[in-house]
């Protein structure tokens, strides 16, 4: 099994969160997990991006290769557009579709939203809406997570706990409130399957 | 027990930042001493150490005020008989260069590993120096590895390297390694050292009748310190047969892993990960090639070397010949191709533009007043310089302020300021934070006084090292104009502002008036980084 994922979003958004929190499960069912990040210059709301590679087998490059990405997940429709050199042939893509418009130039979203449908395995979430619904608009990168996270071949329930864990000084709404916000992001995949070789 | 406090600390299955196992190691060799200034991507090795020795325990872990003072720490504590480490980015070496150097003649007690930051392809940095060349020119050693496990148990080995030849020792590291989350496992601690002077006197006082004898027994320990590298298990030989072979360094061997299944058979290949080059190894593996290829991040280190050490019938391809881009990281894309490999198929956003997004100034940020109110100034005045530093300011360069002309390196605004002001160019206007200015700002400043020159200097003091993570700063921010006006400014010039996004017109008045007087002038600009004020509103519920 190799799952390889890129996730892509704007500084501030819980790009890096949402990497490790898939890091933490993949590692918590016993697979070689590398997760690599980019610290300073990229949080100031500029572009992130983040590399996470689970295998049965120990792993070499600590990047996802270009062309290589079983999934991209994206929390920016652009940021999702600006990384997909690194989805494979026949790669998914999960993406958020609310802009963060803090450039002047931000093209129009519906050609934006466009772009992303061209490819037939984008799967696209209106993760705000779900977020505000579950109760908290700031666990927008929780939904995605809980999409991304029904892709990969990892264990029902693990991610839950470690989000449990993980908020432990966070008040009971919340804790619910993230809980709501994955299973939304696991709901909104429908019957996808599992991306991996 | 000290011995056992940090061995619980890395569960195992704890994903780790290359950084974290850095700063494991050091605690689990029994470092007593840590010295750091912030810089990514290396803060995360220090900020590690501070939380796992912050409830006590008997290792002193201080952020300093730069890394040369940070290096000299080191150095003290060696003398002390204690193992130390301090950590700083690629560029901070620079700064520390005269005691790094310097340090490499001393008769060193306890062990001193000083664990650089590389960021090739420059992601937070001003340039990608390759600090491989800065421990060869101080004649140390160095080690380089390539996995978050590697960087856990070749900082423990530099520990005892450093002892046993009595040099200090350069971990160096590249910023994927530094960023890189993966599980390592970790052994047993050490003992600390016990307190010993180490001696004699004569080994650490660095008068030219002494430093000339102890350059000689640093170049007499030459031959040592290249055996020990020969003999490194972290070298490696590997592949198979064949005329073409591959030679890596740091994390060049994992992409070379990743496209092996890809090509038809693996080639020789051997893995360098200490230095001094282990050139008979070097020698003994390219006897029967007639090319190899050179995968190192960074500079041509390598590459170099091997061209005086192999025969010229051996083609050497590299960074420096062209097989590999000069500049940049090394990759999956560009490796792949260096070995004839097929380019992959790459998807494309079509037919849509998109905007960069570079970083920018936080909402809220105190510096966007002090560029607001900067401009309104130069409306009227015109600019002559303005000279920037290191730091979130330095975002004042882009949309939408476009405010500063220049950024160098630490300290470097104060300086050149005096210079462009000596020269004729005015305004002359130099912008510098809280941080930098105590990291390298202070002399610059002296030179200022001393010649009450013409200029302006704005200390942005948000409060903290925000840049880096905010990190505390070495004096509390109420220091500074103690600071100023003890160096002998005049107190008619210097003035803390206290900054409000109101208050911009009332701090462009303060700035137009000093920037008309014609010597000197001095004016911090203070309000708390909205980061680290959110952060501490956070802590305190």
């Amino acid at each position: 099994m190799k799952a390889d994922v890129v996730l892509a979003g704007v500084g501030g958004q819980g790009v890096l969160t949402v990497a490790r929190l898939l890091a933490e499960a993949a590692a918590a069912d016993g697979f070689h997990v590398v997760q690599g990040e980019l610290h300073g210059m990229s949080q100031r709301g500029g572009a992130v991006q983040a590399h996470l590679r689970i295998s049965d087998q120990p792993i070499e490059s600590p990047q996802v290769p270009r062309g290589r990405a079983h999934l991209l997940v994206g929390l920016e429709p652009v940021e999702t557009l600006r990384n997909i050199a690194w989805l494979a042939p026949g790669g998914r893509i999960v993406t958020a579709i609310r802009p963060v418009e803090n450039v002047p130039d931000y093209p129009p979203i519906e050609q934006v939203l466009a772009a992303l449908r061209r490819f037939p395995e984008a799967i696209l979430i209106d993760a705000h809406e779900l977020a505000v619904a579950a109760g908290s608009a700031r666990a927008e990168n929780l939904v995605i997570a809980g999409a991304a996270f029904s892709l990969l071949p990892l264990t029902r329930g693990k991610l839950r706990g470690i989000v449990r864990r993980r908020g432990e000084r966070w008040t009971e709404a919340e804790r619910e409130a993230a809980i709501q916000a994955l299973a939304a992001g696991r709901a909104a995949i429908g019957g996808a399957a599992a991306v991996h070789d | 027990m000290t011995t056992t406090t940090h061995e619980t600390a890395a569960p195992a299955a704890e994903l780790m930042l290359g950084d974290d196992a850095v700063a494991f190691a050091a605690l689990h060799a029994g470092i007593h001493n840590a010295y750091a200034y912030p810089g990514t991507p290396s803060t995360e090795i220090f900020a590690r150490v501070i939380r796992e020795t912050k409830d006590g325990g008997e290792v002193v872990a201080h952020w300093c005020a730069n890394e040369k003072s940070a290096y000299e720490g080191a150095i003290g504590a060696s003398l002390a008989g204690r193992r130390a480490l301090v950590t700083m980015k690629h560029v901070g070496l620079n700064v520390a260069m005269d005691p790094f150097v310097n340090s490499a003649l001393l008769g060193l007690g306890g062990g001193l590993v000083v664990a650089v930051a590389d960021d090739p392809g420059m992601h937070s940095s001003q340039n990608e120096q390759d600090s491989r060349c800065l421990a060869e020119f101080a004649r140390v050693p160095c080690l380089e590895p390539a996995t978050p496990q590697e960087a856990y148990d070749m900082t423990r080995e530099a520990f005892a390297l450093s002892e046993r030849c009595q040099v200090p020792v350069v971990l160096r590291l590249v910023t994927r390694l530094c960023h890189e989350r993966a599980r390592v496992r970790v052994r047993p601690a050490e003992p600390p050292k016990p307190l010993h002077k180490a001696g004699p006197r004569q080994d650490w006082v660095l008068l030219p009748a002494n430093a000339r004898r102890l350059f000689d027994g640093l170049l007499a320990e030459q031959p040592e310190l290249r055996a020990a590298s020969e003999r490194s298990p972290y070298n490696r030989r590997t592949g198979g047969a064949g005329r073409r072979g591959v030679l890596t360094t740091g994390i060049g061997r994992r992409y070379l892993g990743e496209v092996l299944p890809e090509m038809r058979e693996p080639p020789p290949h051997l893995h360098i990960a200490t230095y001094p080059l282990p050139e008979a190894l070097v020698r003994a593996f390219a006897a029967d090639l007639d090319e190899v290829l050179v995968l190192e991040d960074g500079y041509p280190f390598v590459e170099r070397s091997l061209r005086g050490l192999l025969p010229e019938a051996c083609r050497v391809l590299g960074r420096e010949s062209g097989a590999l881009p000069a500049s940049g990281e090394l990759n999956v894309v560009n490796v792949r191709a260096a070995l004839g490999l097929p380019a992959l198929p790459l998807h494309e956003a079509a037919g849509l533009q998109l905007p960069a997004r570079p970083p920018r100034l936080c909402d809220g940020c105190v510096h966007r007043d002090s560029y607001a109110a900067m401009l309104q100034v130069m409306q009227d005045t015109g600019i002559g310089a303005v000279t920037g530093d290191i730091g979130c300011y330095t975002l004042g360069a882009l949309p939408p302020y476009q405010a500063i002309d220049s950024c160098v390196c630490m300290g470097a605004s104060i300086g050149m300021a005096k210079g462009a002001s000596d020269a004729g160019l005015r305004p002359a206007i130099a912008v510098i934070g809280d941080s930098t200015f105590l990291h390298s700002g202070i002399p610059p400043l002296v030179d200022a006084i001393a010649h009450d020159t013409d200029m302006t200097v704005l200390i942005l003091d948000n409060e903290t090292t925000a840049m880096t993570g905010g990190q505390p700063t070495e004096l509390p921010d109420s220091r500074l104009l103690p600071v100023v006006l003890g160096l002998g400014a005049d107190p008619a010039h210097v003035h803390v502002f206290q900054a409000h996004p109101r208050k911009v017109p009332e701090l462009a008045a303060l700035i137009r008036k000093e920037v008309a007087h014609p010597g000197l002038s001095l004016i911090v600009v203070r309000r708390e980084c909205v980061q680290t004020a959110s952060a501490r509103r956070k802590h305190e519920g």
